[in-house]
């Protein structure tokens, strides 16, 4: 049977792995600690596979700078504090153009914070995060079946753009197990002619994000601009559930939304309230006009978030005030059950009529 | 709904395999599964916990707030949980070193000496899978059958003696509890 019980570390781990993924760096963390462990153990089955653990998590992303440059299928992974730290480094991952992929399987925070899930990295992952005009892809898995789709999906896409992708989980989604399925992965579709392998007789190249002249720095920034553009218009990804006869429609990613999702169903099992859901699965690009348009008839929002509300500011980008726009916040590593949200729901809802 | 299950006992005890065994053999089933282990600042020698969920549809949370059963193996887990579990509900004790009464009359208890009866079968080892056959029988979530195929293919085809002595674990634990 070709259906594995895995953690959604170890899946992100063997995804990786399958589609392609032959340098891994990687300093230890929890809630992520299976990841680098499941690398340790896996990546020297893998033909020509490279791990290291790291001595800081801010050498393992310029080690993946290093192997990227040289064309290498990359990733590392961190939790929170330690992505805080490797944000230098994706700065210049997204400057110098190198495919890579980034995963975070968020904490509470700020700070050191707890080891609990939660989701208060969203403005971190989705508006760059380091310095300078750039941005990153973004996923937000919810279902561990997803998490191996997307960790495969982040590497064609870290490719064809030639771009840092993100995958932004949590600390729930790295210790749960659920069934999954590995999906056959696409062949590698790169060009090679970045890469740094030895001029040999050619022209010598060379990969920086150092550019003094401002015009020419300016034309960079333009260049990255419009590769972020482009990613906007074809990159776009998000679910929608039972939102064709919703009165109200939570917004929510993640873990937060499987939770929503069955707030939502137990509130139409009782004949509460007839809500939906509108769920990213790209945090960055977000789907801006794709939620902008279930405004036209439902006009009552709750965004759902394990932080104090950041997504929301997404939220109400989109709707430009075509809706009311409620917020539940659980931040800190506290998770509700599906009951309660569904009490907050119901909640919300009857306070608005 | 999801039917949801909670194990917990010393680390060591092999709660997590309870849990681990029992999630693979529902997904074996065709059930759609999650498994979510305690993880954090656990000390050696402490405790262990894990939660199963188990559903027909798409599970939305794998935290169990009412759990349906819980399998305590030792006191501290019989204190920690007793009270969360949903009325009408299980309890399963490991009654070889547990002495205390749950509070919970609203409960079914069913008590396992199965630390004595792994003792008995020479390998102190088994009393998790001991306490797995009660749980299957007394729950009836997975058949015998395909619990042990799942069982069997979890341990690896290079360990035949360690499925043999599983194998009549399980049948010890299944059998003791009487119809």
């Amino acid at each position: 049977m070709n259906k594995f019980l895995m953690s959604g570390n170890n899946i992100i781990g063997e995804a990786a792995i399958r589609a392609g993924c032959r340098f891994y760096a990687g300093y230890p963390i929890t809630p992520q600690n299976e990841l680098t462990e499941y690398m340790a153990e896996h990546m020297r089955n893998a033909e020509g596979g490279v791990f290291i653990q790291s001595e800081s998590e801010v050498a393992a992303i310029h080690m993946i700078t290093g192997a990227a440059a040289a064309g290498a299928r990359v990733m590392t992974s961190s939790s929170s504090p330690g992505i805080s730290l490797k944000q230098e480094g994706i700065s210049s991952l997204a400057a110098c153009e190198l495919p890579s992929v980034i995963v975070n399987i968020m904490r509470g925070g700020p700070g050191l914070g707890n080891i609990r899930p939660a989701q208060g990295d969203y403005f971190q992952a989705t508006r760059g995060g380091g310095h300078g005009d750039y941005r990153t892809i973004v996923f937000g898995p919810a279902t561990c079946q997803e998490l191996a789709d997307l960790t495969m999906d982040a590497f064609d896409l870290a490719d064809k753009y030639r771009t840092p992708v993100m995958i932004l989980a949590d600390g729930m989604m790295g210790q749960m197990m659920e069934p999954v399925i590995f999906k056959k992965p696409k062949p590698r579709q790169y060009s090679e002619n970045f890469m740094l392998r030895g001029a040999g007789d050619g022209k010598s190249k060379i990969i920086r994000g150092l550019i003094l002249d401002a015009i020419d720095m300016e034309e960079h920034n333009w260049k990255l601009a419009r590769k972020y553009e482009v990613i906007t218009k074809s990159e776009i990804r998000y679910e929608t559930y039972q939102t064709d006869d919703a009165e109200l429609v939570v917004v929510a990613y993640g873990t937060a939304a499987r939770i929503a999702k069955g707030a939502i169903k137990r509130l139409r099992e009782h004949n509460k309230v007839k809500a939906g859901l509108f769920r990213p699965i790209t945090l960055w690009p977000f789907p801006e006009t794709q939620l902008r348009s279930l405004s036209g008839k439902i006009k009552d929002f709750l965004v759902f978030e394990m932080s104090t509300g950041q997504m929301l500011e997404d939220v109400r980008l989109s709707l430009q005030g075509y809706a009311d726009i409620g917020f539940h916040g659980r931040p800190g590593g506290a998770v509700p059950t599906p009951a309660e949200l569904a009490n907050v729901i119901a909640r919300y809802y009857e306070k608005k009529d | 709904m999801a039917t949801k299950a909670i194990f917990s006992g010393f680390g060591g005890q092999g709660v997590l395999m309870m849990g681990y065994s029992l999630a693979h053999s529902a997904m074996n089933k065709g059930y759609h599964v999650t498994f979510l282990p305690s993880y954090g600042a656990e000390v050696r020698g402490g405790t262990a916990n894990c939660t199963v969920a188990i559903a027909e549809e798409e599970i939305a949370s794998p935290v169990a707030s009412e759990p349906d059963y819980l399998v305590a193996m030792n006191s501290p887990s019989l204190f920690t949980f007793q009270n969360k579990i949903t009325a009408g509900g299980v309890i399963f004790l490991n009654s070889s070193i547990i002495k205390d009464h749950p509070n919970r009359p609203d409960v079914d208890i069913c008590s396992v000496p199965c630390s004595e009866l792994a003792e008995e079968m020479g390998n102190s080892r088994v009393a998790n899978i001991i306490m797995m056959g009660a749980f299957i029988k007394k729950t009836g979530i997975v058949t015998a059958e395909i619990y042990l195929q799942s069982l069997e293919s979890i341990l690896g085809s290079k360990k035949k003696s360690a499925a043999e002595i599983n194998r009549r674990a399980f049948s010890t634990g299944f059998d003791y509890l009487k119809n």
